[in-house]
């Protein structure tokens, strides 16, 4: 029929799917993910591939303290993910959540370092004030540039967080324990100042509790607060913000203050919930992660559970098949490449979609 | 084209339901396999589960050391082990223990040094498990009974090691390649704090043992795992004068470096006799094999184990690598073997404070800081009888002088 010769498929965006389809989608990319991944695992271990899925299962739910660390990562991930979602709908693309939330954590070990012959009483709060406060400055900062100067978000937030790191770094030496490490180790081990208190009988409880609450407060703040609906209005169109007569400048700066202040808490929960010591890793690359967890979420907090939660728990399945089956520590963050490579792929099938040539027509009605 | 194209998606098709079909298949051997499997297992193997931590992999001549040793010593106890590798000095470490502990593991090992406050932390929240900490110097004051450090006596292995470097420069000597002023070594350090400062000053005092007027140049890269930066402090060793190299530090950068230039070197942790045949001289290492023996035996038995324990020349802990005949001086292995002897019987000490002088000085007092509380304060005499006494009241090493006749490049 055609004369001129044409590819074998072509790509047609999609319009409006319902919500069923596009989870539809998501699910088989993660079926299909595990099945990649199981398929490798097997050809590089000669293991049965279904005892590799047990073991993917075996490194969030192998034991009740395995569990417990699957739901405080999430929680930490989503955390971060929480924070930088306002800034997000008000399309400024935050992705300094590293750098923050560390800037929150040297605030906590800062406190913790600083002031450890002091009670509890006094040291909690002072780490509780100080690392929100640290973390929103560091969202201060390139907010305020922004809204002054229309610089780059993007570039701005992101150098933030090479300060935040270096600045760490060299506290790290400074603070050194023992002489010489060059690591801080882990502080207060016996006094265990700054250390939060056990709730529930676990150390994890409190800080899930904590970022379940931030969870529905930001939906709220988000769906049903003027300030929501000001985020929403400037992230669809800045004209039709001021039009309106909202201070778009105003706007930019409260709502990094908050993205800056909770990746505050999100560094405060590391160091003073569960891992009483700082250096450079401690965010653990969360701040970028954070991003995808937040956009796979529709930037809606109750869908972004979800995602956080599969994120830690397909990464600790690929670390557990690492060390059960004796390989390097590299063959756990391989498989995590290749999951992370079909959620995020998955997203193009979910706004386009592969035809046939030959149905072209039809399609095109 | 575009039949081609169809056919290899064809192709993908078919391959995938064939994968997704032979699944099912395999569905029932594997579930049986593991119930089948581990009551057997227990049977044959109910003494022990072994987890070790390691700071890097087996890139590093260190955690090589470290990975060999643990083989060695899980093959002859038939003691099954899980291995981490890569495990960064920070929380990571009390992760990984942590997650040992869950695999069923109850003896647990870390090699490096910052993995210490981690295992502690760990030591404290499993108390039935047993916690070795290779280099740490903190398990004599930390009153955790299931935490345990261990070293080694290692100046000894470097003495000997230097013994037959200064046999080597008397060699370079008589052979007339230089005069015995210029008889210059040099070393490179990972950091200038004691385990380095230890190590290169009994290598020192083997040179001068045989070879009297040797002086030595010494450079630190400030990291314990660098190539580029070790390569590069041979370079600046080398153009300073320095005619042979020992280092301390845990990549092939120097010796590729030695070996390119043609400068005879003592080597650490491992032998490099097949990558650099025509410089490699001696090695010597901390054996740890003896250790994690000892150490597991103790926990199958429901024995104590030291709270800090130190390899030695006697029970294995130090040892030399094979000697490289091609380089080496004529008559080094006998030499090397008389010094061993006397160091055995006593005769002989490596830090003997007649030997050498700090700021002009011969040294009859001490204070170390054996005790590591956190404060930095140095509290126990450590020079008497005529020696220094290293590694004798805590495993890891505390000798933090620079000696006359170094030099220190970066100071």
């Amino acid at each position: 029929m055609n004369k001129t010769k044409q590819p074998l498929f072509h790509i047609v965006k999609r319009g409006e799917m319902p919500w069923y389809f596009s989870w539809g989608i998501r699910a088989a990319a993660i079926v299909l993910a595990l099945v990649c991944c199981g398929l490798i695992s097997t050809i590089v271990t000669s293991e049965n591939p279904i005892q590799i899925f047990v073991t993917i299962f075996d490194g969030s739910f192998g034991s009740s303290r395995k569990f417990m660390v699957l739901l405080q990562n999430t929680a930490m991930l989503l955390c971060i993910a929480l924070a930088l979602t306002p800034a997000f709908k008000m399309r400024f693309w935050n992705i300094g959540g590293e750098g923050q939330a560390l800037a929150g954590a040297l605030a906590s070990a800062a406190c913790m370092i600083l002031m450890k012959n002091q009670p509890n009483l006094v040291v909690l709060p002072c780490m509780v004030l100080t690392s929100i406060v640290a973390g929103a400055l560091w969202g201060l900062v390139p907010a305020f540039f922004k809204a002054r100067f229309g610089t780059n978000e993007t570039l701005f937030t992101l150098m933030m967080n090479y300060v935040a790191t270096q600045l760490v770094a060299y506290f790290s030496v400074v603070w050194e324990n023992p002489k010489g490490s060059g690591n801080i180790g882990v502080i207060n081990p016996n006094t265990m100042v700054g250390w939060f208190p056990e709730i529930l009988g676990n150390k994890y409880a409190l800080n899930i509790l904590i970022v379940a609450v931030v969870t529905v407060a930001m939906y709220i703040y988000l769906n049903y607060t003027k300030h929501g609906y000001e985020i929403s209005v400037v992230g669809e169109s800045e004209r039709t913000a001021r039009y309106v007569g909202i201070k778009v400048e105003k706007i930019i700066i409260r709502t990094m203050l908050i993205s800056g202040a909770i990746c505050g808490l999100a560094g405060l929960l590391l160091v003073g919930g569960t891992n009483h010591t700082l250096n450079s890793a401690i965010v653990d690359g969360r701040g970028f992660t954070a991003v995808m967890v937040s956009w796979l979420g529709k930037f809606n907090p109750i869908w972004m559970i979800l995602t956080s939660f599969l994120l830690v728990f397909l990464g600790r399945g690929a670390g557990e098949i690492a060390t059960d089956f004796g390989l390097n520590s590299s063959f756990g963050d391989i498989l995590t490449g290749i999951i992370l490579f079909f959620i995020i792929g998955c997203e193009f099938f979910i706004n386009y979609k592969l035809s046939l040539t030959k149905t072209s027509k039809k399609e095109e009605k | 084209m575009n039949k081609i194209i169809a056919l290899l998606l064809a192709l993908v098709l078919v391959f995938s339901f064939a994968a997704c079909g032979s699944k099912p298949a395999e569905k029932a051997p594997a579930a049986d396999a593991p119930a089948a499997d581990a009551p057997a297992a227990e049977a044959e193997t109910a003494t022990l589960k072994a987890g070790f931590i390691f700071l890097h992999d087996e890139n590093s001549t260190y955690d090589l050391n470290f990975i060999n040793a643990a083989k060695e010593a899980c093959a002859a106890l038939g003691v099954e082990s899980v291995v981490k590798v890569n495990i960064p000095e920070s929380e990571a470490c009390y992760d990984a223990a942590a997650e040992l502990v869950d695999e069923g593991c109850t003896y647990i090992f870390a090699d490096s040094f910052g993995h210490e406050p981690y295992m502690i932390q760990a030591a404290k929240e499993f108390p039935e498990v047993q916690f070795c900490h290779a280099t740490g110097t903190q398990a004599h004051t930390a009153g955790v009974p299931n935490y345990h450090n261990a070293f080694a006596s290692i100046y000894e292995g470097r003495f000997l090691g230097g013994v037959a470097a200064g046999l080597k420069l008397n060699e370079m000597i008589a052979n007339g390649e230089f005069t015995a002023d210029e008889a210059k070594v040099g070393y490179i350090g990972a950091f200038p704090y004691a385990e380095v400062v230890s190590g290169m000053t009994s290598f020192f005092l083997g040179v001068r043992y045989v070879c009297p007027e040797a002086t030595m140049d010494v450079t630190f890269t400030n990291s314990w795992y660098d190539p580029t930066l070790e390569q590069e402090g041979a370079v600046k060793l080398i153009n300073n004068g320095c005619k042979l190299i020992s280092l301390h530090a845990d990549s092939m950068g120097a010796p590729t470096e030695c070996q390119n230039n043609g400068i005879p070197f003592v080597f650490y942790n491992g032998s490099a006799a097949d990558a650099c045949p025509d410089t490699y001289i001696v090695a010597s290492y901390i054996n740890w094999a003896p250790y994690m023996t000892y150490s597991m035996q103790a926990t199958m038995n429901g024995e104590p184990i030291a709270a800090d324990w130190t390899g030695t020349l006697e029970n294995g802990g130090v040892a030399l690598k094979e000697l490289n005949e091609a380089v080496a001086a004529e008559g080094t292995a006998a030499k090397i073997e008389e010094v061993k002897a006397a160091l055995l019987d006593g005769s002989l000490k490596v830090f003997d404070t007649a030997a050498f002088t700090v700021g002009g000085a011969t040294l009859d007092s001490y204070l170390a800081d054996v005790d590591d509380m956190g404060d930095f304060v140095p509290e126990t005499e450590v020079i008497s009888d005529g020696y220094f006494h290293e590694s004798e009241f805590r495993s890891a090493p505390y000798f933090d002088m620079f000696i006359d006749g170094i030099t220190n490049l970066d100071a």
